[in-house]
């Protein structure tokens, strides 16, 4: 056990947990964050992708050890006073069926916009590759990225 | 309007009202089952009992609509269409309603279950009478108070409106609705009429999911709950031995570690401590049955596809004679493996067993079932068990099964502790309840031109083909038929996965008409219209599929996909399947990147009846449709001694964006009681996309996955 401080979603936390615990599990059993979700614990799906000082991360394969001060944001810090346009793109196009992937998706959408604010197609598949849906609403998210950065411009 | 497949009960007395404590009327009703006598719904919202009703509509005295939507969510949108109905003939506005899921564990419920695309279809009667009769109450209790005819008044948008213009909203007169009788033959709206049904309607829990709120099973936490990761026999056919817990124990959080029956359960107060806990657990397996392999159920198949041991599903005329005299025989085995489901929200559940009762929280789509089977297990009385259903993070058949949920109740029966057991994705894909590994051997027979007899034989792991799977197309069309099934038994599990059999099935079926069609000289889709016209329908009431929808739907396809008329470079194939009461015809349209097949588009013509929410719908055909390629090409899981080859999503493959078509859905017009479409778009994808890869590259695809064939073609292309 040891103590770390991280300011999540422009919070200042304090935590005490294993130094191993990943970042994911801080998220959710500790801080009570359930939006970051769990799919596979080897960074292989994107459903537990949060942003670390604004850049993607898989947040199952991240230890707290490592993350001593750094700034995290999760899907509940997304939005500021209002939606971030990603979710204002996932909401115009219905794009989830059962969901669960969808805050992952997002986090990944947000954080690559950033980097590339005018994407075409081929940037947009690239990025969203990493993401498994198993619900398969790939052209939605793929039409919903695209919108999301006009959007934004 | 003539309903196809009508489903007919009693409407006298499946409804009750009562009015509320705080205000508003609260309707009862159930589907299918009438209410007992004396039963009402409660004053109280909160009591609100789901033993009596499987679902409610709560009118708030200012006009607002609330629906507990009773069927399980998992994605296919009934949480959001099935309201839609009710509001349609309710005549409210779609802004004033809102959705909650209802707990459901009821004794009355016959159909509280997710699965076989059956909820629109058994839900649309029961739920346009229930939304019509709420306005009858509110319309007759208008005209009360007017003194004036109730059939003189109109009612629209969640207004009453009387012959000389006066108005009521619904909220005026809702504690008085409460008062009256229950009217009996109230009429249905004309499809022309409809405001809601037809129109996009957004996914009622959309807020949440884009703000990630708690809605699913993982999502869940109680007081002093013990977070509980289970250590399961690591292949089928081995049984716990001896174990050491020294190493679980020491870990930090862990809290208690319990065994019961051959498993063994490690509580701890966080997951990482759960996960880590089992991971240090130092278990002896013993093996006292055959641990078997991929390879050992090749041989068990094939040897039922060579023997003379099958069970003959349906038969016409004479098929011996007819491949006897033939000019030409066609013969065909197809091969595929067991799949696992992979919902993304891997199997979970909470359960908190005490002496006075049983509370159980998470993902199922058979709560009634699952609720039932806990009480056996603990031997409790089913009116102590609460269940509540949470959102689920897919389904595909998987949460069927309630074995996740039975050792969440187990362990919290053993330890008399608050527990939700959570599967690691390890846990979630080598305890699964895989979808069987299963051969086709079709063979056809051809004789001037004309394809005289069709003979098919499945050879499947643990169960067969079921309903009336045996009577979909081509039976019917082909003078002489037969089915033949039968099966090995295997001590690995296995069950439903999303279009049982028929996810397989129709890519078998549908590749060996394409090579039908080259054999007669004939286009592929001018075949299957062509076996349509010798099906006559409602003569065989087993034959449910319509040669006139399927026709309609295979021409919309054809039209809409450009069939035969595309650009250089680009292949099509084509397949139409029926199946859990939709028709589907689907064009996949490939071009060849490096000698692979990139999949670029895919067209699908859908007859799914009146399409309630056309934004939802498309995006269950679109999934089907992707989820149907991707397992068609890269789905692989195989078995060695026992145990699962694959436990993660390092080593197994599941479609991802840069490998998906853009889908293109059109549906069939019509005034026909709408169906399912959670499972039908998935069939047809796969033999759509076999037929296109033989058209670009002149491989056929026997077997499943594809892109091991692929890779194999490519290595002799190469030699």
């Amino acid at each position: 056990m040891a103590s770390y401080n991280l300011k999540v979603n422009g919070k200042s936390v304090n935590i005490n947990v294993d130094d191993d615990t990943p970042l994911l599990w801080v998220l959710r059993d500790e801080l009570n964050l359930v939006g970051t979700k769990y799919g596979c614990g080897i960074g292989q799906c994107g459903a537990c992708t949060v942003h670390l000082d604004g850049v993607a991360i898989r947040s199952c394969s991240v230890p707290i050890s490592s993350l001593e001060g750094s700034n995290i944001t999760t899907i509940e810090g997304l939005a500021s006073d209002k939606l971030h346009p990603v979710q204002d793109a996932w909401k115009e196009l219905d794009v989830p069926q059962c969901g669960y992937c969808q805050a992952g998706q997002m986090m990944t959408a947000s954080s690559f916009l950033k980097q590339n604010p005018n994407p075409n197609n081929d940037d947009i598949r690239n990025a969203m590759n990493g993401n498994l849906c198993r619900c398969a609403s790939y052209n939605r998210i793929e039409k919903a990225v695209a919108l999301a950065a006009k959007k934004m411009s | 309007m003539k309903n196809q497949n009508k489903i007919t009960f009693s409407r006298r007395n499946f409804i009750r009202t009562s009015a509320l404590a705080s205000g508003g009327i609260l309707i009862g009703f159930n589907f299918f089952t009438s209410c007992k006598e004396a039963t009402a719904p409660p004053v109280d919202i909160a009591q609100l009992n789901f033993n009596d009703f499987n679902a409610f509509i709560k009118i708030a005295d200012n006009g607002y609509v609330t629906i507990f939507s009773p069927n399980p969510e998992i994605g296919q949108g009934v949480k959001t269409s099935m309201p839609m109905i009710i509001a349609e003939e309710l005549d409210v506005p779609w802004e004033h309603v809102s959705v909650e899921q209802g707990a459901l564990d009821t004794n009355n419920f016959t159909r509280q279950v997710a699965g076989g695309s059956q909820s629109i279809r058994f839900g649309w009667d029961a739920l346009r009478e229930t939304g019509a009769t709420a306005k009858q109450m509110l319309v007759n209790a208008a005209a009360a108070k007017w003194g004036i005819d109730a059939s003189s008044c109109s009612a629209s948008n969640g207004v009453i409106t009387s012959p000389t213009g006066e108005t009521l909203g619904y909220g005026d007169v809702v504690n008085d609705a409460a008062q009256l009788e229950i009217p009996e033959n109230v009429s249905l709206k004309d499809k022309k009429d409809y405001k809601i049904i037809g129109k996009d309607a957004t996914n009622v829990d959309i807020d949440k999911i884009i703000s990630g709120a708690p809605l699913f099973g993982l999502d869940y936490t109680a007081n002093d709950m013990a977070y509980v990761s289970v250590c399961r026999p690591p292949a089928f056919g081995q049984k716990i031995g001896s174990y050491d817990d020294t190493k679980t124990k020491a870990v930090n959080g862990v809290l208690d570690v319990v065994k019961f029956g051959d498993k063994i359960a490690v509580l701890a107060s966080n997951t990482w401590a759960a996960m880590k806990g089992k991971k240090a657990l130092d278990v002896q397996w013993t093996t006292d049955e055959t641990l078997e392999s991929t390879s050992d159920h090749d041989t068990k198949l094939n040897a039922i596809l060579n023997g003379k041991d099958l069970d003959v599903r349906r038969e016409d005329g004479n098929v011996k004679k007819a491949f006897a005299e033939a000019d030409k025989i066609l013969e065909r085995t197809y091969e595929s493996p067991f799949l696992p489901h992979n919902c993304m929200e891997p199997m979970n559940f909470y359960a908190n067993v005490s002496n006075d009762k049983v509370h159980l929280v998470g993902p199922i789509q058979t709560p009634a079932g699952t609720a039932r089977r806990i009480a056996n297990l603990i031997s409790r009385e089913e009116k102590d068990i609460h269940l509540e259903m949470t959102r689920m993070g897919g389904g595909f058949g998987r949460r069927l099964y309630g074995d996740f949920a039975l050792e969440a109740a187990e362990i919290s029966n053993l330890t008399k502790k608050p527990v939700k057991v959570i599967f690691s994705r390890e846990d979630d894909m080598a305890a699964g309840i895989y979808r069987p590994a299963i051969k086709y051997r079709i063979s056809a027979s051809l004789k001037d031109g004309k394809v005289t007899g069709y003979h098919l034989k499945e050879a499947a792991i643990n169960s067969n083909m079921y309903g009336l799977i045996p009577h979909f197309f081509p039976a019917g069309a082909i003078e002489n038929y037969k089915v033949e099934t039968g099966n090995y038994r295997s001590n690995i599990t296995t069950g439903a996965w999303r279009a049982p059999y028929t996810n397989f099935l129709a890519y078998a079926e549908q590749s060996f008409f394409d090579e039908l069609a080259e054999l007669l000289e004939t286009d592929p889709v001018q075949l299957r219209l062509d076996l349509l016209k010798n099906v006559k329908d409602g003569e065989d009431p087993n034959i449910q599929y319509s040669a006139k929808r399927m026709t309609d739907t295979i021409k919309l396809a054809a039209e809409k996909s450009n069939w035969g008329k595309t650009r250089e470079g680009v292949y099509q194939g084509f397949a139409a399947y029926y199946s859990h009461n939709t028709h589907v015809a689907e064009v996949v349209d490939i071009s060849l990147k490096n000698g692979y097949p990139s999949v670029e588009k895919v067209t699908v013509a859908v007859d799914c009846g009146i399409v309630v929410n056309p934004t939802g719908a498309k995006n269950q055909v679109e999934g089907g449709v992707i989820d149907g390629i991707g397992h068609a090409m890269y789905g692989d899981f195989s078995f060695e001694n026992g145990k699962p080859q694959d436990v993660n999503f390092n080593t197994y493959r599941l479609i991802r964006m840069k490998e998906t078509p853009i889908v293109h859905t059109y549906f069939v017009e019509n005034n026909l009681s709408p169906t399912g479409l959670g499972e039908p778009g998935l069939p047809p994808a796969g033999g759509a996309l076999a037929n296109a890869i033989k058209a670009a590259t002149g491989q056929l695809l026997l077997k499943q996955p594809f892109i091991s064939v692929l890779r194999k073609h490519e290595a002799n292309l190469k030699a």
